[in-house]
This record gives structure tokens, sequence and C-alpha cells, in this order.
């Protein structure tokens, strides 16, 4: 049996340690060790990023991300995107916009789409369609999606204003 | 009376006879009725003692698999393919 | 323009208070904060993690399996193969939707004799650690004996094919051939005199199509938790459209009686058809008799492309003929469609749908299931629709472009109705096809102009048939006025919801007072699959009796409580009245739980009255010449949805089926190389759409209700897949003057076509 690694990292802002073997990636250790079950297995070789995550500022498909990766890192995932018992603007209006229909891409998808608005808070429709294109979703074409962000992206300018 | 539309691939056995009217009152008597007047059909429709499992049947738009089905006067009977969803 | 509900004079609309409005889904929080659980996200104490050994040989001969080496290994547990199954009666069973035959689905969930594709399931292990298993497996020792592969459906028809199946014989209702083929099946309908009406016709056109096999392509791989405990008891959760149906599966492969089985659907994360016919259930279920521990399957993506339930590729011949005024008089069709390894595919359905959308007095068809050297077929939104859509949809365009008539016209001018007689029998009751040509006719889309080089706008329609079958619900009024409802339609698409808003309608509460609960096969009455755009329709139905039971109860105890007869009591709005003493609801409920048993409604409906369900696209492209790239600039999908419960959910339905629909049309194939291997078992080279590939999908809602249903619902579900490749092919053609008849129209396909074209 291989020996496993321990490796410290901050997983929605807490400080996290697990033991891990090398050739496990983020995505299973967030899973089954750290029982974050929101990003999922869609694929695991990064096609199609339900197992989005933030790590270090970015969206990243943690299928392709080793654990090991993740000492010292920052990593988000959909269960750290509500806050204090509120949902995020992002999280609402994917509700009020009926932007899901089974559910198992939404959230890669919130993780994707929050790190667009954080980044680019005014997107046009084509941007926020390329920032998304690595989420892949086959129940709903997208169009509910896409409205949910801008309907985000409107309410999140106003906050700010 | 009920109208029972022969299927196509039967009609070699009903001598080309496309709808056919019967007295019955559940699916299993048209399919006895139409043995009688036309030999072999019931092993074309059946499996042993019950509706093949390629097949269902519209009972004026009922759709159905078990053969005590009630067949009124006036209904329309069609065999048809059996087809699933998705 | 985006979404828009249009309501035929002539249907006299009703106003509701709950439905038609747009409530947020009862499970919605759970599902944008990541804790719904899915089936891989379930987990049991102990549980130990199965993997597979599948066969790399598209068709051969098992000669031995040996699990010794893998045995030993420090970490496994169980190893399971066939012969852990008991032997399968050759049995068909009436599942609700279609029929499964018990001997091939063993077969195809643990090979027996033959690998019949590549991906077959051969063999699994359980042990600790999923790696540990998946190491494995590696040492799993298969002998084959490679036998020729066919993966073509013209090619598995020739006499001198390579024969699946040493006695399979080709299911008829005519005379029986003797002689064992790959073909399963052979359908035939006839309706007047087609020679005749070939003749009296002024235009005839036959064309020849052919399109490849298709995955439902849902996001979440298979994968279920199987316990067997030592009182001989079995529960799975597990990701399934109908966990009846899986139950009812796992009794007939294990030969154990359904009392001794609990399914327990998880939140599911899609299934399009996929998932109904169980695959690992019964193999993680065998691994945990032998081991004692819970055992975890979950299939990789690879697994899911290789060893899971596709669609069938095909080939068609139609001809159509039709008057100069544009009357068809005549359709002939000849289909044949694979099966994949054993025989059973939607061939029924395509037979039945080809010519669905139009009066044709003259008509003949032949179709054939044909199994071949791929994973067993099965159903995809509208299974059997789409592929003879592509052909009738893109024959009608030529017609009209030869004859000078518009597109839709020609359709209305031939559309089925009520009272017209399909070419398999039955006559059609009250449907919404002509409604929904109108509607898209009058949209903004179809009446705006389309102007640049190589664009071009095409239109189409489809059919599907909606199924009713059994559902039952349970619903029970708790203390504070709320009430919960209980029922067994695993929830794909916001169907839950859906199902809460015709309770609350009924009894004049509002959907947030309704809390909609999916259960398992020991909690709920029996309930046939999510699938056959059947929820909303039959379990709503069942919602709504529910409904009234409760109501009912109601009444007889508030009359108690009034001290006056049932029959005095009047109910509107959800308010409760007699004399000068009134209660709404939830004040009655309130009241009620002091004082006398607890107010429980029930139901349990088998509905008939499903009817049928039409749809049309209008869809403009514009062709990149130099790659064959199709950009989809405008699409808009129309379709009669009797009564719109929730239109976010069925505009949904209606956007999610139209883009599959336009990745079925445009890239989504499986390649397969001569060895019978599929050579893009992955998302990067199945290639389904991505946000960036689209624009919005407008919708518009056509709302013919259906008099069978208490609130006029017809199924949505499925249709919207069926017009996508016929419209984008017909757009084709107007951008390009090429007429693509095969499917994918990838772009080095269209790419070639304009070549050859262009005398390249």
């Amino acid at each position: 049996m291989t020996k496993k690694i321990h490796v410290s990292t901050t997983v929605n802002g807490e400080a996290v340690e697990f033991l891990c073997e090398a050739r496990h990636s983020l995505l299973e250790v967030l899973r089954d060790e750290l029982a974050l079950t929101g990003c999922k297995e869609g694929c695991n070789n990064g096609n199609c990023g339900a197992c989005t995550v933030m790590m270090n500022r970015l969206p990243v498909d943690s299928c392709c991300v080793l654990a090991v990766e993740a000492e010292g890192a920052e990593i988000e995932t959909v269960e750290g995107v509500a806050a204090q018992g509120q949902l995020h603007t992002v999280q609402q209006c994917f509700l009020e916009g009926a932007a899901l229909q089974c559910g198992i891409c939404t959230p890669g998808f919130i993780i994707t789409a929050k790190a667009l608005l954080e980044r680019n808070p005014n997107p046009s429709e084509q941007e926020i369609r390329f920032a998304l294109a690595g989420n892949l979703c086959r129940c709903t074409g997208y169009d509910k999606i896409i409205r949910s962000v801008q309907a985000a992206a409107e309410i999140m300018k106003e906050a700010q204003s | 009376m009920a109208i029972v539309f022969i299927p196509a691939q039967l009609q070699d056995l009903t001598d080309g006879l496309d709808q056919v009217e019967l007295d019955a009152s559940s699916l299993r008597e048209v399919i006895a009725r139409l043995e009688e007047r036309f030999p072999g059909t019931k092993d074309r429709l059946c499996d042993d003692d019950e509706l093949s499992p390629a097949l269902q049947v519209s009972v004026n738009h009922v759709m159905t698999r078990r053969l005590r089905a009630e067949v009124g006067p006036d209904s329309e009977v069609h065999f048809l393919p059996s087809i699933g969803g998705g | 323009m985006s979404n828009v509900i249009v309501q035929p004079s002539s249907t006299n609309p009703k106003k509701y208070n709950v439905i038609g409005t747009r409530p947020v889904r009862h499970d919605g929080a759970d599902k944008v904060t990541g804790k719904a659980i899915y089936a891989a996200d379930f987990a049991l104490p102990n549980m130990a993690h199965g993997a597979y050994i599948r066969s790399p040989h598209a068709h051969a001969r098992i000669l031995s399996i040996d699990t010794s080496e893998a045995e030993k290994m420090p970490g496994v547990l169980a190893v399971a193969t066939s012969a852990d199954l008991p032997d399968p009666w050759d049995k068909t069973e009436e599942l609700g939707e279609g029929c499964i035959n018990y001997a091939h689905l063993s077969g195809n969930v643990l090979a027996r004799k033959k690998a019949l594709y590549r991906g077959h399931a051969v063999a699994a292990v359980a042990a600790t650690d999923i790696h540990i298993a998946q190491e494995a497996a590696k040492w799993i020792k298969v002998e084959y004996e490679v036998l020729p592969p066919v993966t073509w459906v013209l090619d598995a028809m020739k006499e001198d094919a390579p024969l699946l199946h040493e006695n399979l014989i080709t299911q008829t209702l005519g005379e029986k051939s003797t002689k064992p083929s790959n073909i399963g099946q052979h359908i035939h309908f006839e309706q007047g005199d087609v020679e005749q009406g070939f003749a009296e016709a002024d235009i005839v056109i036959e064309r020849e199509y052919r399109t490849e096999t298709v995955h439902q392509g849902y996001i979440e791989p298979h994968a279920s938790v199987a316990l067997w405990n030592e009182d001989g008891r079995l529960k799975v959760w597990t990701a399934t459209q109908g966990s009846f149906t899986v139950r009812q599966q796992l009794a007939e492969l294990l030969k154990i009686p359904v009392s001794k089985i609990t399914v327990v659907p998880c939140e599911i994360g899609g299934g399009f058809g996929g998932k109904i016919a169980v695959y690992e259930p019964p193999v993680a279920a065998v691994l945990s008799r032998k081991c004692g521990r819970p055992v975890k399957i979950t299939m990789r993506r690879d697994e899911v492309f290789e060893g899971t339930g596709p669609t069938p590729g095909s080939f068609m011949r139609v001809k159509m003929g039709a008057t100069k005024e544009g009357r068809l008089t005549a359709g002939k069709a000849w289909l044949a469609y694979d099966a994949g390894a054993f025989p059973g595919g939607v061939i029924g359905p395509g037979c039945m749908c080809v010519f669905s959308c139009y009066d044709i007095p003259n008509a003949m068809v032949d179709g054939y299931d044909v199994v071949l050297n791929k994973p067993k077929t099965q159903a995809y939104r509208a299974p059997g629709s789409t592929h003879v859509a592509l052909a009738t949809e893109t024959i009608i365009d030529e017609i009209a472009g030869e004859l000078g008539i518009d597109p839709i016209d020609l359709r209305l001018q031939n559309a089925a109705k009520e009272g017209t007689r399909r070419v398999d029998g039955p006559t059609y009751p009250r449907i919404g096809l002509v409604e929904t040509l109108q509607a898209i006719k009058e949209s903004e889309h179809w009446n705006s102009p389309l102007e640049g080089p190589n664009r071009g706008r095409g239109v189409a329609c489809g059919f599907w048939f909606n199924a009713g079958l059994k559902s039952s619900a349970a619903a029970n009024v708790n203390d504070d006025g709320t009430v919960t409802l209980v029922e067994g339609s695993p929830d794909i698409g916001g169907t839950r919801t859906s199902l809460a808003m015709q309770l609350a309608e009924t009894l004049g509460i509002a959907a947030e007072d309704v809390n909609p609960q999916v259960v398992d096969t020991d909690s709920v009455g029996f309930t046939d699959v999510t699938g056959g755009s059947r929820v909303t329709f039959a379990t709503g139905l069942a919602a709504h009796e529910a409904a009234l039971d409760i109501r009912g109860q109601m009444i007889e105890r508030v009359a108690e409580m009034w001290e006056c007869k049932p029959e005095d009591i009047q109910v509107e709005g959800g308010v409760y009245r007699y004399d000068d003493h009134s209660l709404t609801f939830k004040e009655l409920a309130v009241e009620l739980s002091k004082t006398g048993e607890a107010i429980v409604g029930r139901a349990a409906v088998n509905p008939q009255g499903a009817t049928n369900a039409f749809s049309a696209n209008i869809v403009d492209v514009e062709v990149d010449t130099e790659t064959g790239k199709v950009k989809i600039l405008r699409f808009t999908i129309a379709q009669d949805a009797g009564k719109a419960i929730h239109p976010s959910y069925v505009e949904g339905q209606m956007q999610g089926g139209s883009v599959q629909g336009i990745g079925w049309a445009l890239n989504e194939e499986y390649f397969y190389d001569d060895r019978g291997e599929l050579k893009n078992a992955s998302f990067l080279d199945y290639r389904m759409p991505t946000s960036y590939d689209l624009p919005m999908i407008e919708t518009i809602i056509v709302e013919v209700p259906n008099p069978d249903h208490p609130f006029g619902v017809r199924g949505v579900g499925e249709v919207s897949i069926v017009p996508p490749p016929a419209a984008i092919a017909n757009a084709i053609y107007r951008a390009t003057g090429i007429r693509m008849r095969n499917l994918p129209i990838s772009p080095p396909r269209l790419w070639k076509a304009i070549a050859e074209r262009n005398g390249q």
C-alpha cells in the first residue's frame, strides 16, 4: 500500500487537512475525503465542467488537478458560495430563472458564473456563453442559464452602484 | 359488433380482408373469433395465452395488453407495435 | 422575442390561481448549493466499491474467465460473472413502457457465452477502495475467441453477415421464417393503395437517408449502491427514471420476490430514456451478497458511451407523392434501425411516426429491427421519431420547393387533425398540430427577414405519442395547514413542483404550502417511469385526485364541526363556507388537527387520454463554406402543451430537447473503426453542444387543452427532439443549395459536399 501524503489547504475559508495518495484527484478528495459532494464527476477528463471549483481564484476542473496540488492553495466549492444562510445572487437568479432541470451540472455552472461576474461585471451574451462553454448541460439548452447570469449581473451591478 | 382492423401482415390469412366486424365483448374473444374465421391468427398474435410481447392493442384509443380488456359494440380494434418513451 | 404562450381563440382558456405561475422549485435550494444527493454522492458505512471488466472486442465467444489472481489481491472482497446470476427465464414482460426480455437483459448486464459489443460487461470486482477494484479488474483473465463484427445496419441484414444470436428468428405478424438471422422484427403497415396513390401524384420524390448512433448524453454517469442484507432483503439506491421498474427488473434477474427489494431513487442527473433498463444495480447487488457489505458502482464516462443504451443508427428510404396543388397522395417507407446487441429496438415507433404528421390516404411502411455489434439501444426522447422526421420533413420541403408552395402552408394543407387515420390504424383525437403550425407561421421569427450570404431558413414539424400509465400519490395535511405530497416519479426536470402546483390549485392553496417528496418503492403505490412525457399528465392527475380526496374529507369533517350536512358546505377558492361560517383551507386544517384523525388523501390512476404531442421548428443557419461549420443564428420551437402548468419548465423541456436535436443534427455520432471499436467515447470527441454553439432558443407554447385532463395537460417532455435535424437540413439547403441526407451534418461532411458541388 502506497504511503499517503499529508496535505494542508484552505477550503471555503477554513483550514483543512487530509491524507491522499499521489494518484488521487482533487475531485476525489473533495468528494470522498472531505464529503463535499457538490462538485460532480461527469467525465473525469476535463471535458464537462461538472467538477468545477475555484482554486486560487480561478475556476478549474478539479478532476484534472491532483489532490497534492491543493497544498497551500485556496479552494472554493459550491458549498461555500452561499454565505450566512443567504443564497448568493447567482444562485437566487438560477432558481428564479429556472436555470436547472436535473441539477447535476448546476454546481459547476454556479462556480464558473460567479467567477465570470467577479472578473467581468458587465459581460455581453457572447462573453457569458464563451466563459461557460467549458460547462456542459444536457437538459436546459443553456438559454435559461445565460439569462439567469445576465439577471445576476444586473442585480450585482445595482448593488455596487 | 366490434370493428377489427386486420394488420397488413395477417391479411394472407384473411384473403386480403383488412377490416372485419365481430361479435365480441373482450379482446380474448376477438382473437378467438378471428381464429375461428381465419385459422392461424391466434398463433401470430399471441405467445401462449398472452398477447405477443411485440404488440399492444388500441381499443377505441384505449391502449392495452390485457386479453381481458373489454371490447364494446362499435369499438375500433387495432393491433400495434408496443412502444416505450424516453 | 423569447418565450410566448399562445392560446388559440377556439379553446376557451380557463383562469387559474397557481397553474401558469412560475414558483421557485421546491428542491431548488438543495440543487444550487450542492446539497442534493445524487446516487454517486450516496455512501453507507463499511461500503465497498465495484469496478467492471468489459470486453475489448466487438464480437467474441467467451471461452473462460479466470478470477483467481484478482481474488488474491489485498483489498479485493468479491468477484461476479454471469455465473452468479440465475439462469434467466426466456420471459418478456410488459414494463409499462414497452417490453423487456429478461434473458436478453441478463445477458446484457453480464455477458454469458458471447461478448456482443466492445464494452459489454463480462465481470465485476468489489474491493475496499475504487482504485484497488480497478487494479484488480486488470488481473481478471478472460479468454476470447474473436469473431468478425458487424456495425452497419445494412451489412447486418445481409445473408452472409456474422450472426450474433444462434436462434434469433425474425418476429413478424406475417409468416415466420425458420432461419436465424440478425433481423429481430419485421413490421409492415398498409393503408389504402399506395401504387394507385403514386399514380395519381404529379410529383414523386424518393430519397435515402443514413443516421449514426447517438447517446442521450446525460451528464451524470450511472451509479448505484446496493445492500444485500443477511436477512435476504435487498436495498438499492440508484440513479433511475423508474424505481418500480428497477425493482421489477431486479426481482426477475436475481429471482427474488419484489417484497424483498426496496429501490430508492436518488436525485437523478438526466435520463432521457437511458436510465430505465438496469445495468449496475444487479451487479452491485450480487457483489454485496457475496462480500456482505454495501457495494457502490459508478460508471466512468467511457463506460457510459460503450456500455449503456444509445439510440439506433438507421437507414431509411422514403418516397412521397403529391398533386401539383400540394395534396399528398401517397407515402412509402423502408426503414432499418439498429437494435444493438439484442433485439427489441425502437423500429415500432419509427414505423408509426414516419407519416404521423399528415393525412396521407395511401401509405405503406416496412420496418426492420436489426441486431449488430453495438450496445443494446434504449429509448432517447421520442425514440425512433427523430430519424423518420429527417426523411419525411426534408422530402416535404423538396415537394414544397418543386411546387412553389410555402413550406408551412404545404404542411397546414395536409396536417393531421382530429379524425385523421394514421398508417398504423388508429385515428387521432383532438390534437394541436394545426395550431402549432399556425403559431410558427404567425411568429415574429417567420415574419422577419433573413439576409446575407450562405444563410438559410428551414422549418420542420414532428410527432410523438404521450404515455398515460400508472401513478400513485398520497397527500398528508399537516397541522399547520400545509400539505405533504408523497409521490414516486423521479424528478428529472422540475416535475415535483408541477405536481405540487396541481394539488395546490385543486385545494385552493399556494404552491409554497405544498411539500412534494419523491419517495422509494416502499413508501408510495406503484408508479411507472418518469418518461414517455407522462409525469405532469398522469402523476399530476394522481396529485389532483389525492387533493379531491382531501377536500372530500375536509368537507365531511367541517360539516360535523358546523353541524350541518356535507352537501351544505360551499368550497370556493380554497375557502369553506356554511351560513356565516367561513374558514380557509389552512385555518380549517389547523382546527381539524386538534380533533379527530389525520386527513390523508390518496390516489392511484392509470389514465387514458394522454393524446399526442406535436412540435415545429424554424431555424436560421449560416454556413461557413470554407470549413463546413454550421452556425445556428436563430431557433424557434412551437409546441402544443395542452396547458403549461409551470411555463418555465415547459419552456425548459422544449429548449433542452431542441438542443439535443441540434447536437444530433450537426455533430454527434459514434465513430466505429473496422474492428467495431468505438473511437470517441469521451465528451471531447463525442461533441455535444456547448453554450457557445447556440443562440437563445425561442419558445412558443401553444395551449390547446387536453379534454382528458382536469387542467388540460398534454405531455411535453419528448417531442422537442424530433424536428430539429430536419429543420436544420432544410435550412442548410436554402443556405447552400445542397441537400444533406445523412446525420450528422458535421463540418467535414458538409465541407466535402460543398467542395464536390463546386467541382473540387
